[in-house]
């Protein structure tokens, strides 16, 4: 291929290279920050010492946030709430792509139209509040999973890939005497995991990562997930109601510095750890939507 | 029509196994075809059907209802399936819907009975709350922040994934490429309180790392940004960039993919330089995801996140950073004036609907794309 060794294109490779140079950085730079600090001696971290690597190396944060009895229980919160939750919402998600997947089903388009007109209308945040306060889910954890066990896109996109799926396989199962949810069960889900398991982790980290069902629905201390609790540390300062008590001291606010630091990073750290082998799934499952859309 | 073939089969395999021997089914078909034979044409396929009715001749007869109730007995472990979706998309999607009555009555929450009932038994009060609302100071404020804070998410945040992705296109070094786009996706997928959390770290005036550089470098004086109602604005669209433009250049790569290289390469045969191929190539690629994708962008006009706005806003900044759905939180669930709240909220859906209804009307005039 002839290369192009315009003065344009050489502006364009610089700006190119630029972008993506600063992209990096940018993006790369707050975490390392944030993780530095954390383990960095609270005096350091009130002085704005550190910048990209441990100063004064201290655990500080770290003893804190595990003598605090709230942040581990939250923690275990939010791992129970993510569980659970994904749990409901795979069941849900496809047991209804599954069979709105088959054009022979009776009352299909009535169902998927009925499914997808929740995309554009919805009754909205107050009286969604009202209903699930009456079926008597406040201050619990199935407010924050019931209500959200099917999001419409992520079941459309199971749709269309069980519609891809190839019917011969299942029609030999049903030859061979299965019905529609043996053929599910026994041969549809075992071939179909890779993308199952895609929609799974887009569920699972939405339900790790929100933290604004539980600010409506929860209202007791030990049930708070760990993103509520992040954000009373980190964004309300409302740490005098997780440490004992106190006086403000230079100390304590070294601590809670530390504090901050310190929750921030272990609300982040299943992400920054998983993440680099789930990614490719995250991306597949977007292509397949794309596709659709 | 292999479907409804082996629908019959599914329906009664003992029946089938009987019928495989007496006449083409479905089987007997893909196996003539297997072996390489004679394929089987369309009409043939029809005259099968009708080979299986007059073999059984009640059929005919059964009427409408009839066949309806074998069609369900038949899918019944489909539609058995489909039970709990269809209850939830009723309890948890329609039900809220019912609910919008509330925004015409006065509301009162009765404790010993249900929510249909509540809603159902609260005494009407007509338009008051939307005339209340448009009526109030609040009004024109939160219009005009919801607005402007979406305006500016658009104008700023809309094009920088797709300016992304026709760099990132540029990159020939695949494994650096790779990496640039990992790195790029994975903000996405940390928190939003998180980002915020960190946001408001590295601007802190006191030990922030923001306020330090600006301070070292250029000996500007640290400044609590997350206290000044002008810069609200700023960090919310920035953040919103630095954490969706990876993640949002995905699409745009996609569709860049599906482009025959055969195209760059007889286009550089005709001379064309780069940034030419750009202009004509690459872009018209991306024309028509982007117009979709700017539709939906704008069928959110109205809706600005309660959730990031919540975390980001304080009273000192509730001058740019108040927006509806932030207001409808905090008159609707934290005062507990659901009537109002749920007013506020229809009116908000309802413009955002006009918006979208007209967005898809003139780009369907304008480019002849459209979602509908």
């Amino acid at each position: 291929m002839v290369r192009d060794r315009s003065i344009s294109s050489r502006l364009l490779d610089v700006a190119t290279h630029v972008t993506m140079a600063v992209v990096l950085l940018v993006t790369l730079l707050p975490f390392i920050h944030v993780v530095s600090i954390s383990f960095s001696g609270p005096k350091d971290i009130v002085a704005g010492n550190v910048f990209l690597w441990p100063v004064n190396f201290d655990l500080t944060a770290y003893k804190l946030i595990f003598s605090n009895f709230l942040i581990p229980k939250s923690f275990l919160n939010s791992v129970i709430i993510t569980a659970l939750g994904t749990a409901i919402n795979m069941a849900m998600t496809v047991l209804t792509a599954y069979p709105l997947s088959k054009s022979r089903l009776p009352f299909r388009s009535f169902f998927l139209k009925m499914f997808l007109l929740t995309m554009f209308f919805s009754g909205g945040l107050v009286p969604k509040f009202l209903l699930v306060n009456s079926l008597g889910m406040y201050d619990s954890f199935w407010a924050l999973t019931v209500p959200l066990a099917i999001n419409t896109y992520f079941m459309i996109i199971m749709l269309s890939f069980f519609k891809n799926f190839p019917k011969e396989i299942e029609e030999s199962a049903k030859i061979d005497g299965c019905n529609d949810m043996q053929v599910l069960v026994r041969i549809v889900l075992p071939l179909s995991m890779a993308s199952v398991m895609t929609i799974g982790l887009f569920y699972a980290v939405q339900h790790w990562n929100s933290y604004f069902q539980a600010l409506l629905y929860i209202n007791s201390n030990e049930k708070y997930p760990l993103q509520l609790i992040l954000r009373q540390i980190v964004l309300q300062s409302q740490i005098q109601n997780l440490m004992q008590g106190s006086p403000i001291d230079y100390q304590t606010q070294a601590n809670s510095e530390s504090l901050k630091y310190g929750t921030l990073v272990i609300s982040i750290l299943p992400m920054l750890i998983l993440y680099p082998f789930i990614q490719k799934y995250f991306v597949r499952g977007v292509m397949i939507g794309s596709l659709k859309g | 029509m292999f479907a409804v073939l082996s629908e019959e089969m599914g329906a009664d395999r003992r029946e089938c196994t009987l019928r495989l021997r007496a006449m083409p089914c479905y089987i007997c078909i893909e196996r003539r075809r297997r072996r390489g034979g004679r394929e089987i044409g369309e009409g043939e396929k029809a005259m099968d059907l009708r080979q299986q009715v007059t073999i059984r001749p009640e059929r005919a007869s059964i009427g409408k209802w009839g066949r309806l109730r074998r069609e369900v007995a038949v899918h019944r472990f489909l539609l058995l399936m489909l039970v709990p979706g269809f209850v939830y998309f009723v309890v948890f999607q329609y039900l809220p819907m019912y609910g919008i009555l509330v925004a015409f009555k006065d509301f009162r929450l009765n404790a010993n009975v249900g929510y249909i009932e509540n809603v159902f038994t609260s005494s009407w009060a007509g338009l008051k709350h939307f005339i209340t609302f448009v009526e109030s100071p609040n009004f024109w404020k939160l219009l005009r922040n919801t607005i402007l804070l979406s305006v500016y998410n658009t104008i700023f945040g809309f094009p920088a994934p797709i300016l992304f992705a026709i760099l990132l296109n540029e990159v020939r070094q695949l494994l650096y490429k790779k990496v640039i786009q990992t790195v790029s996706y994975l903000p996405y997928f940390i928190s939003t309180v998180a980002v915020i959390g960190m946001l408001k770290m590295l601007l802190s005036p006191e030990s922030g790392a923001i306020n330090n550089i600006l301070g070292a470098l250029f000996g500007i004086e640290p400044k609590y940004y997350f206290g000044d109602a002008d810069w609200f604005r700023t960090l919310f669209v920035t953040s919103d960039i630095w954490q969706k433009l990876g993640w949002g250049s995905i699409i745009y790569l996609a569709a860049l993919s599906k482009v025959n290289p055969e195209m760059y390469e007889s286009a550089v045969i005709d001379g064309a330089r780069r940034t030419q191929q750009i202009w004509h190539i690459t872009l018209p690629a991306l024309k028509t995801t982007i117009v979709v994708m700017l539709l939906l962008s704008l069928s959110g006009l109205l809706d600005v996140g309660v959730e990031k706005v919540l975390l980001m806003y304080s009273p000192a900044t509730y001058e740019t950073a108040d927006v509806l759905s932030t207001y409808i939180y905090r008159r609707g669930l934290v005062d507990m004036s659901y009537s109002f709240g749920t007013a506020v909220e229809l009116f908000n859906g309802v413009v955002n609907l006009l918006i979208l209804v007209g967005a898809n009307y003139a780009s369907r005039k304008l480019t002849s794309e459209s979602l509908w």
